[in-house]
């Protein structure tokens, strides 16, 4: 951690209107689970409905997919990241860095809104609320180490997680159940499964798998992104 | 040879005179047009590198391969209907088309706010007005070519089969309908939102964001309102206005009378239908107006 550059990213990310945009997110949550709460519906139903295809499934890869390349690929893109490469500071260091004020981000707008969006919608009960949110703590830890790989790899680093989150995350892992293997969504609802109970919360994978796979990803993102940002070229648009 | 022995400078500057262009100009219409080619050309990534070649292409790929495994289905197992109606075919793979918009749509409109080449191209003859149409009219063609293109697999595969004549030919025109409403709705909104970032990745975003948040919060507002029904009520229906792509599939379903099942989205009604109408109107031109307010100072 280098205190400067968490600063300066924080800044980058949410400076100007940035940060108001991305307020979106909690508020369409929180504004949704207020519709629903005064709603006859069966409750339970809404509840996963709401946290977990609105939640977990769209809002959380979305923000995990513009904090995570908003935190380097921005700066790759215009140029600017030769400053920071050029102090004399760990490559390695830059990129845990960036995660962790990506990580950071991603838990303030996505779990703490999930949290209380799921308090607000069924209360304590059975531990949903509870479920639910270290589903999006775990998850969005894992979006925001994998986009922000991808935004060092690749200049389409927006598309291309797009294009897993969902093509693959959402649409080929409805037809496909083999697909939710490889799935950052279904580990982290595994993790909330073994703390909070499968009454709160389903996974397709098991918790044995999804932790290991969890970690290695994290870690195997985290570790390529710096050995890529050392050998970093900075190639024009083509 | 050394400077003093050098002889004297016989340089002369020769008058030969400023002669401006005389011969006929092409104009502004002749301009618009090669933006319009040009624009449409880049969307699929033609004249460009292999590389931006690349997803406009599997989009594609990946829109029109079922379409032929479809056929391929009707005609192997002697079936009298293709497996999907040429209107439910496009929204069964509305994700597919909206990931070409938001990919490409930047790509049309934040690469030259980027590079501040808008200024230039409005010191040729070109107006505003000329950019913006345009470039909307390259955007909406792109659309109505990708999805007309697995269309025609459908209809040609089904008329080769020997399927009903008059039945696929009126669908098929009602898949055409429903595709330029696709081409036009989803895309006006996403090009808005391209001109507003000289970001790209911020345009992908913004553009994707919008088109799947709503259309999961359209589901959610609708399971609202289902409450403990089997089916949706009309009363639920109109949640559908929010999302561009739900709208569509709505506004079609109910025109063109496809889609089966509780779940299935539509107009509720005649009223419905007119409201539902008005909406991709206001949308539309809207949309249209915002872009051309976006580029009257650039």
């Amino acid at each position: 951690m280098n205190p400067t550059v968490a600063r300066l990213t924080l800044r980058g990310l949410l400076g100007r209107r940035r940060g108001a945009l991305l307020l979106v997110v909690p508020a369409l949550l929180l504004l949704v689970s207020a519709l629903a709460s005064g709603s006859s519906g069966n409750e339970h139903d809404l509840t996963v409905k709401i946290l977990g295809q609105l939640g977990l499934g769209t809002l959380v890869p979305i923000l995990g997919l513009v904090v995570g390349t908003g935190v380097i690929a921005t700066e790759i893109d215009d140029g600017s990241i030769v400053y920071l490469l050029a102090k004399p500071l760990p490559r390695w260091q830059i990129v845990t860095t960036k995660l962790a004020v990506a990580i950071g981000t991603t838990w303030v707008f996505a779990a703490v809104p999930t949290l209380l969006a799921g308090l607000l919608l069924y209360g304590t009960k059975d531990g949903v609320a509870l479920g639910y949110t270290v589903a999006t703590l775990i998850a969005g830890a894992a979006y925001s180490a994998l986009f922000l790989l991808l935004g060092v790899v690749t200049r389409h680093a927006v598309v291309a997680g797009l294009g897993y989150a969902l093509v693959w995350e959402s649409l080929v892992g409805n037809f496909v159940a083999g697909a939710r293997t490889l799935s950052v969504q279904q580990w982290g609802r595994s993790v909330a499964e073994a703390v909070a109970g499968d009454a709160a919360i389903g996974a397709d994978v098991s918790f044995g798998v999804a932790v290991p796979l969890l970690l290695v990803v994290t870690v195997a993102a985290t570790v390529l992104a710096s050995v890529k940002l050392a050998g970093l070229t900075l190639a024009g648009e083509e | 040879m050394p400077p003093e022995t050098r002889p004297a400078d016989t340089g002369v500057i020769h008058d030969i005179g400023y002669r401006g262009y005389a011969g006929p100009r092409l104009g502004r219409a002749y301009a618009t047009r090669s933006l319009f080619t040009q624009s449409l050309r880049a969307a699929y990534g033609l004249g460009r590198s292999g590389k931006s070649k690349v997803l406009p292409m599997l989009v594609l790929g990946v829109l029109t391969v079922p379409a032929v495994i479809m056929v391929a289905i009707a005609l192997a197992t002697h079936r009298s209907e293709l497996p999907l109606d040429y209107p439910r075919y496009l929204s069964a793979f509305g994700l597919i088309v909206s990931i070409f918009l938001a990919s490409q749509a930047p790509v049309l409109l934040s690469r030259d706010l980027r590079y501040h080449t808008v200024p230039l191209y409005f010191s040729r003859p070109i107006t505003r007005g000329d950019y913006v149409r345009a470039k909307f009219a390259a955007m909406v063609s792109a659309q109505f070519l990708l999805m007309a293109v697995p269309l025609l697999v459908l209809y040609i595969g089904a008329l080769l089969g020997r399927l009903d004549f008059g039945h696929n030919t009126g669908h098929f025109l009602f898949g055409l309908v429903t595709a330029l409403l696709y081409a036009l709705v989803p895309t006006s909104v996403a090009l808005v939102i391209a001109a507003a970032t000289p970001r790209r990745g911020f345009g992908v975003a913004g553009i994707m964001g919008y088109l799947a948040i709503s259309t999961v919060v359209v589901a959610i507002l609708t399971r609202i309102g289902t409450g403990i029904e089997l089916t949706v009520p009309d009363s639920a229906q109109w949640a559908a206005l929010l999302s561009p792509n739900d709208l569509v599939e709505s506004l079609t379903n109910q025109l063109f009378d496809v889609g089966g099942g509780g779940d299935r989205l539509h107009a509720p009604g005649a009223f419905g239908v007119a409201v539902f109408i008005a909406a991709v109107i206001a949308m539309v031109s809207g949309s249209y107006g915002l872009l051309l307010r976006r580029y009257s100072s650039v």
